[in-house]
């Protein structure tokens, strides 16, 4: 019992803290999934299709059974991987097509990259070696590639046995769900006012790929009363589940484990049919098994992002005020369905309206099956595609009706004194500030400034003219109300868990249901805690990702770790203190009603006599003299299911140079002012934006992943898939405004898609802003110097005669290796 | 990495290494830094049956002045080639080129003498050593030759150096106060050129003396842009002469088309960089 000391510990809430996890994740002394080191263990290879579309006749392992090392090859039936059915939680019609997607194919395979055998060997080279070995026989089946193409009368279908194409279709009018009007009497009655117009615009969204930077593995010991699977994934309590239901397996007889993860966006939220191949086959020869992706096979088989063509119709007073929007998807399932692949453009049908005052919307996305790899959640997830389409279409209103950008924003969105405003997709926005976090950013860019210089550079006549584009854009994350993610037939809620253990010693050690892959949960959650129980920060271990000691908890994605995991750590704590009150007030021979909690100190109001937390952490381990009728335990566990969404927004707004001789497009000035509501720890928050923005302007500018007409993936490596690194971007300059949530407790709004969701658009916006006064009406994404030269060429009117081949270049490094026979013969160094 | 089985070996003389590869037959492979050949290894690319590493040969390793010329060991590193004062004096257009390769990485590990023997039609080093008038100093069962760099590239991949014979050595003639610039256009910084220039001027007075000019990847070889070096000379130094001059670069080339450039793409970028090439060496 000690009296109160007066220093109480600095807030940690809002400081600057160096991520502690840093040391042993950049110096890579952690364990990931691929060091797990278990005797006896055994490594696969797996065998996959190169072809997009076939069916499989014979396969002959007998000389990789040859191979020394190997223990068995297994095709799909050896393991029963072909009767396996993967899960997909998000079933978003009751009539959805969904086809059976087995571990390994069986009879057929549906994209380039599909299993069809697996090579177990001592070591992981003996099995690459004889996965060579394997000989398939595949008859060629035409591929399906085109999405409206897929979706016609007499088209070639991915999976016969459904007898269509299209997976389902969503449909959401606010006419009918009364949160507004009809679209299409908008729509109508604005082509006949003379006061109204009505644009329409194609916007295509490419595919692309998360790119994480840990490729995924696995390791399944099946040696111990319970099975035990290592992987690299952002959800393993879900996977735990879903192996448990998907392969009627005991529940409690698995513990899923993911480590130390390196990188995800999304690409790691998965029932990967490499994880149930490794279990399959430990579980057949009773022996742990390893199986680790190489980039190549990542690339190619872990699913891909985005991937829509966009229809939007917007019916606009001459003035700039929006009547209605009409929103027609068509978005590229691949061959399968993900986990949650289906709901992915659903969730960006409540983000179209984003942050304006539409009074009448609807949207209709129509989901199709290709014979390509499957698309899933890649950061934003639905809603950059939606911020993207809205964002792009207000520029192009705005040179329709030769209005500011900027003004015909200020026109459309809701008032800061508007606030809670519930949306025309039924969302209620609960605090925001539009103008404050505009008025920011225009002042840090200078608008006005380089307004100027653009229109110096026009009468100069530039080699390099100068666009300036806008991204306004909200986003909700934090997903999610359960009762919303059952209302959208979501597989699963949306809570979220925590539990503190305080040890004798006064430390603390928080359980959480989140995983996180990169995200520097350990600090920023560390400093919560810390904040409240009044202990150091040094004295908080977060532990996670383990389902033997986190057993609950739904994982990470769409930026619900702080939002719905950070305010279970709160409960939890509350509960802490809680318990710990009355023995506090037994040990200071006080009443509980005289207590006050600050700083971790239990103390007399008026005296100073006090008892930190940590010391009753010790007195109840002793437990020796404590009052009675009380568990001599102060440890707590809580469960926080939010009430809504949130909703971070920002005023993202971007400058772009535009070589107008080469269409080379280079970042001039990129500045974002985000409002997060209460930041826990800036420096993280940076660097979560950073790395959004990167990913976001690496989709307009560098990333795509094209197939060529017989279904190949056409960016397999690196050198193909061209990913931006520092020297391709400059420094941003970011900022936060805060309006503090008001839905939880510590005020906050997810931070980690934010970045990504606005940026795309704003960049778009910018090159497009430099080019129109030559005619360029649009350029798809990525916008490559070869896109830009050609559609300046083509606006022009020069009559260049760029027809864009997709194939690899024969001067471009490895691609070009594999049909160089030189490669081989030549005796030169390489 | 997980590649094919190999055998390997890693001699300390030239003549050691060439004897490995008469030994080793059709299928010796030499790794000379392997920034391009350990990726084709790792994607089982090639499956040589020996790999022959010159890594352990010191006398392949180093810059010297002989006489009027400059002459690089095949196995200088990138890195090694950009920090070198006899370069950067008199054959800058090579320090320039090289600078522009890949990443720190990879010029750390990678080598002049692998880069022009993998002869990549998009490798940033054929094109200056082509527009520098080097020689290919290259070693064998039957002795040592020179081949002249006009003679060295002869197609995709593919080089004069011969099954059994090691590339040891780069000459340069000396270009002494001439000004240079290697202009590179590729999507991202760590990306292949799509196109790139190569150019070294000599500028007297306001007056270019003389020049030469190098284009990566506007055919299976490098290309010199002989008509633009021809319209050059004699002229008084001038933006205006040079986007004259500069309008001939595509002449003798024969571009390929792909995802990131149609053939008139890059004719169009040879130009436009030729010219950016030539106003920035002789700025």
């Amino acid at each position: 019992m000690t009296t109160v000391e007066n220093s109480a510990p600095a807030q940690e809430i809002g400081r600057d803290r160096r991520r502690k996890e840093d040391r042993r994740l950049i110096t890579g002394r952690t364990r990931w999934t691929d060091n797990q080191a278990i005797t006896g263990l055994l490594h696969l290879s797996i065998v996959r299709s190169p072809f997009a579309h076939a069916e499989i006749g014979s396969i002959d392992t007998s000389a990789a059974k040859q191979v020394p090392g190997v223990v068995a090859v297994y095709t799909a039936a050896d393991i029963g991987a072909d009767a396996v059915q993967l899960p997909c939680a998000w079933p978003i019609t009751k009539d959805m097509k969904s086809p059976q997607r087995p571990a390994l194919a069986g009879s057929r395979v549906n994209f380039a990259g599909e299993g069809v055998a697996v090579v177990v060997a001592r070591t992981a080279a003996a099995a690459k070696d004889a996965a060579e070995l394997v000989e398939v026989d595949y008859s060629e089946l035409e591929p399906v590639l085109d999405m409206e193409e897929a979706l016609k009368e007499g088209a070639t279908l991915v999976h016969p046995e459904l007898g269509t194409n299209e997976n389902a279709q969503w449909v959401f009018d606010s006419g009918e769900a009364g949160s507004g009007g009809s679209a299409s009497e908008a729509i109508a009655a604005a082509e006949k006012a003379d006061d109204q117009v009505v644009i329409t615009r194609r916007f295509r969204q490419q595919r692309l790929v998360p790119v994480f930077m840990e490729p995924r593995s696995t390791v399944v010991d099946p040696t111990g009363e319970q099975l035990v699977m290592w992987s690299s994934t952002q959800v393993p309590h879900i996977l735990k589940t879903m192996l448990a239901l998907t392969l009627g397996l005991p529940e409690h007889k698995i513990r899923v484990i993911a480590p130390d993860v390196g990188g995800g966006f999304g690409g790691k939220i998965a029932v990967a049919p490499e994880e149930v191949v490794t279990l399959l086959v430990a579980q057949k020869l009773g022996k742990p098994v390893k199986w680790t992706e190489t980039r190549s096979e990542s690339l190619l088989t872990a699913h891909h992002g985005r991937d829509q063509i966009q229809d939007l119709t917007v019916a606009v007073t001459k003035d700039g005020v929006i009547k209605g929007l009409d929103v027609k998807l068509i978005a590229d399932m691949g061959a399968y369905l993900g986990l949650v692949g289906p709901g992915v453009p659903i969730l960006g049908a409540f983000m179209f309206n984003a942050i304006y005052k539409i009074p009448a919307y609807r949207f209709d996305c129509t989901n199709v099956f290709t014979t390509k790899t499957l698309t899933d959640a890649y950061r934003g997830a639905g809603r950059p595609e939606a911020t993207f389409g809205i964002e792009r279409m207000m520029d192009e209103v705005a040179v329709e009706l030769g209005i500011e950008p900027m003004e015909l924003r200020k026109k459309n969105w809701i008032k800061h004194e508007e606030f809670p405003f519930t949306t025309v997709s039924t969302l209620t926005y609960d605090t925001g500030n539009y103008e404050a976090a505009t008025e920011q950013a225009m002042s840090m860019f200078d608008y006005d400034g380089l307004r100027r210089e653009q229109q110096e550079r026009r009468d100069r006549g530039d080699v390099k003219q100068l666009g300036l584009g806008i991204s306004t854009f909200t986003e909700m994350c934090g997903l999610a109300p359960s009762r919303v993610l059952g209302s959208l037939d979501y597989g699963a809620g949306g809570w979220e868990t925590a539990a503190i253990r305080m040890l004798p010693t006064g430390k603390a050690e928080v359980v959480v249901g989140v995983s996180p892959h990169g995200q520097g949960h350990e600090t920023a959650f560390s400093q919560i805690i810390a904040d409240k129980l009044g202990i150091p920060f040094e004295d908080v271990e977060i532990l996670h990702g383990d389902t033997q000691s986190s057993y609950r908890g739904l994982d990470t994605y769409g930026s619900r770790s702080l939002a719905v995991g950070g305010i279970a750590m709160v409960k939890a704590a509350e509960k802490v203190v809680e318990k710990a009150k009355p023995i506090a007030a037994y040990m200071l021979e006080a009443s509980e009603d005289d207590l006050e909690f600050t700083a971790g100190k239990f103390s007399v109001k008026g005296t100073d006599k006090g008892v930190g937390i940590q010391d009753v952490a010790l007195a109840v381990f002793a437990a020796h003299d404590y009052p009675e009728g009380i568990e001599p335990d102060i440890d707590a566990h809580a469960t926080f299911d939010p009430e809504n969404f949130s909703y971070p927004h920002g005023t993202h707004l971007c400058a772009v140079e535009v070589d107008t001789e080469t269409g080379f497009v280079s970042l001039y000035k990129y500045v974002c002012v985000d409002d997060i509501g209460t930041v826990i720890n800036p420096l993280i928050v940076e660097g979560q934006v950073h790395g959004g923005l990167a990913q976001g302007i690496a989709q307009a500018l560098y990333e795509d992943a094209p197939y060529d007409e017989s279904g190949t993936l056409l960016s397999g490596t690196l050198v193909d898939y061209t990913l931006p690194s520092a020297a391709d971007l400059i420094s941003f300059d970011t900022a936060n405004t805060s309006t503090p949530s008001t839905t939880n407790p510590l005020g906050v709004k997810g931070v980690g898609e934010a970045g990504t969701i606005a940026s795309t658009p704003a960049v778009v916006n910018a090159v497009l802003d430099a080019v129109r006064q030559y005619g360029v009406k649009d350029i798809e994404m990525p916008t490559t110097p070869y896109r830009v030269w050609t559609a300046l060429n083509s606006a022009k009117g020069t009559g260049a005669q760029s027809d864009e081949a997709n194939v690899a270049s024969p001067g471009a490094g490895l691609g070009s290796m594999a049909k160089s026979d030189s490669v081989k013969n030549q005796g030169g160094a390489l | 990495m997980i590649p094919a089985s190999f055998d390997y070996v890693r001699p300390t003389s030239v003549a050691e290494a060439v004897q490995a590869l008469a030994d080793g037959g059709d299928d010796a492979k030499i790794l000379a830094g392997g920034q391009s050949f350990i990726p084709v290894l790792r994607l089982r690319m090639g499956d040589p049956s020996l790999v022959v590493d010159l890594g352990g040969i010191a006398e392949l390793r180093g810059v010297r002045e002989e006489g009027d010329k400059i002459v690089v060991g095949a196995m200088t590193t990138h890195h090694d080639v950009t920090r070198d004062d006899l370069l950067n004096q008199h054959v800058k257009l090579i320090s320039e080129a090289t600078k522009t390769v890949a990443d720190f990485q990879v010029r750390h590990r990678g080598t002049l003498g692998g880069a022009l023997a993998h002869a990549d039609p998009a490798g940033d080093l054929a094109a200056p050593t082509l527009a520098l008038d080097a020689e290919f100093v290259i070693a064998g069962p039957d002795g040592e030759r020179t081949v002249a760099s006009a003679d060295f590239f002869e197609d995709y991949f593919t080089t004069a150096i011969g099954p059994q014979e090691i590339l040891t050595a780069i000459r340069f003639p000396k270009y002494t106060g001439w000004g240079a610039r290697y202009e590179k256009f590729n999507r991202v910084a760590q990306a292949w050129s799509i196109v790139a220039v190569a150019a070294t001027v000599k500028v007297e007075g306001g007056t270019i003396t003389d020049a030469r000019i190098g284009l990566t990847n506007m055919a299976g070889t490098p290309v010199r842009a002989r008509g633009v070096e021809s319209a050059l000379v004699g002229q008084t130094m001038s933006e205006e002469t040079v986007r004259a001059a500069a309008q001939a670069a595509a002449e003798g080339t024969s571009p390929t088309s792909d995802a990131d450039a149609g053939s008139d793409y890059r004719e169009h970028l040879a130009k436009v960089l030729t010219g950016r090439a030539v106003l920035a060496a002789a700025g």
